[in-house]
């Protein structure tokens, strides 16, 4: 037999082995949005709109893609991906970040 | 028309390699198969090939480039040696997982220590269960003729895996002897063109290749390359048949010299089995009725032809080129035994480590080995199985 390459979104933790891509090759771009690495979270970035000056610094440096830009501003966490590693409430110049709380 | 030609195995492979005319090649020197890419880097700078050929600073890195290259849709050769081989071990089981058809021209030595360069087959039994389907050469002919045969075996859809070439170190990569070859066209039309149908560069689709498997998914991956490598079988056995159709060679997953009515037997692989066809033609012309089973294809293990070939002899000797130090057996031994656990009339057996590091194997040695089959025989006695030859002081 031959195997056939599965999209991700078709593959889980039921798959048989033959129902899996050979080498567990991903086969098509933008899988991680399959994974919701909010659900690993156990502490909770909270942004502080009103202490932000929009210098960007966050967006690049989170893991996830969490932090979302839209005409140059960025706005709320997408809670769906952030896995709550703290490295925007690090990089945050002015503070606009608190990180400390309950999930 | 084939062409007369006579070359050491090396040679043998550097041109079969320039007539295949891979991609890439990602090589480091080391004895004895240095010669390989150096006769290639030669084509390379000659532009006789249009191959990328990637000076690395080790051989783990030269496997590394091999899985990169091969994983963004290029057909990847590359040659090593002993502990050259050694190093690559960790990327040479990434290879095989990956599922990339990386052929490897593997020039047996031994491994250190003592540091050694001569042959013996210590470097590829180690990684033979790295995944890598392994082929084994007597001479520089099957040299050829095997590497012919690589790239079809491994990258067939239902294979899918890396492919070693093995010959011994010196007795085959270096004498010189005659050897029939194909012309440049007919070997690049039978190898024909790598066609992945995934690979890292094909824009229209980006892939990721080799990702982290976690605890859900890595034994289902793990039983694709144990189905894979069970597939092969098939697939060797129609490419070797395809291959004898424009060469006039066929090839089997092993090879059966004398053993029709053979009572005695030895089980071998590599250069050692021309010296022991030698010595059998002696004994049968002695009346004594010796033969041998020769093993080409170690990966896949040929357990069923092998226990076929030997079911009517009394009494064979598995000959191991390398120790696995279990204080039992060596590899080929203990997996003919497999082969032949619980069939009808099995023979006794034994096994002798023999040849290690390059130590002399003449007609003697084999008739040496005949002559303890014929004792069991006689006696009904197997005694002591795990055998060494050639060491002075037994």
């Amino acid at each position: 037999m031959v195997l056939k390459y599965t999209p991700a979104a078709e593959i889980n933790e039921q798959s048989k082995w033959y129902e899996m891509s050979p080498g567990g090759m991903i086969c098509e771009p933008g899988t991680s949005r399959l994974t919701k690495t909010g659900e690993w979270r156990t502490t909770t970035p909270v942004f502080i709109a009103d202490k932000c000056k929009h210098c960007l610094l966050c967006v690049p440096v989170c893991p996830d893609g969490a932090i979302r830009v839209k005409d140059g501003k960025r706005g709320e966490f997408d809670l769906e991906y952030c896995k709550g590693c703290g490295i925007c409430y690090k990089v945050c110049p002015f503070d606009a970040i608190e990180f400390g709380g309950d999930k | 028309m084939a062409i007369h030609e006579r070359l050491s195995g090396n040679e043998a492979i550097a041109l079969c390699l320039k007539q295949i005319n891979p991609d890439v090649m990602c090589a480091f020197p080391i004895t004895p198969s240095t010669e390989i890419p150096q006769y290639f880097s030669n084509y390379v700078s000659d532009g006789l090939v249009d191959t990328e050929f990637v000076a690395v600073e080790s051989e783990h890195s030269a496997m590394s480039g091999c899985i990169g290259a091969e994983a963004a849709g290029a057909r990847c050769v590359t040659a090593t040696s002993s502990c050259g081989l050694a190093l690559m071990w960790e990327m040479l089981y990434v290879a095989a997982s990956m599922r990339l058809p990386i052929t490897l021209a593997c020039v047996n030595r031994a491994l250190s220590g003592p540091i050694n360069i001569n042959n013996d087959h210590s470097d590829s039994m180690g990684a033979r269960d790295s995944g890598w389907i392994q082929i084994y050469a007597e001479n520089n002919q099957e040299a050829y003729d095997h590497m012919c045969c690589a790239m079809r075996i491994g990258e067939n859809p239902e294979v899918m895996l890396p492919v070693m070439i093995c010959q011994d170190g010196f007795i085959t990569s270096h004498a010189i002897e005659n050897i029939e070859l194909l012309e440049d066209d007919v070997v690049k039309k039978y190898v024909g063109e790598y066609k992945p149908e995934q690979y890292l560069l094909k824009h229209e689709n980006p892939v990721a290749a080799g990702p982290y498997d976690i605890q859900p998914y890595y034994m289902e991956h793990k039983y694709q390359q144990a189905v894979a490598m069970k597939q092969s079988y098939d697939v060797i056995r129609k490419v070797f048949k395809e291959f004898g159709e424009i060469s006039g060679r066929s090839y089997d997953l092993i090879e059966e010299y004398r053993m029709e009515d053979a009572e005695t037997a030895i089980v071998i692989i590599g250069s050692s089995a021309g010296t022991a066809k030698a010595a059998i033609d002696e004994m049968r012309s002695e009346g004594r009725k010796a033969g041998l089973v020769k093993i080409r294809v170690f990966r896949p293990f040929p357990a069923e032809d092998i226990a076929k070939a030997l079911s009517g002899c009394k009494a064979v000797a598995v000959m191991d080129k390398a120790d696995s130090f279990n204080a039992q057996t060596g590899p080929v031994y203990a997996e003919t035994c497999a082969a032949l656990f619980g069939k009808e009339n099995a023979p006794k057996m034994i096994n002798y480590i023999y040849g290690l590091g390059g130590r002399d194997v003449s007609t003697g040695t084999i008739k040496e080995v005949f002559a303890a089959l014929d004792e069991i025989v006689t006696t009904g006695v197997t005694g002591e199985t795990y055998r060494h030859i050639g060491v002075r002081g037994l």
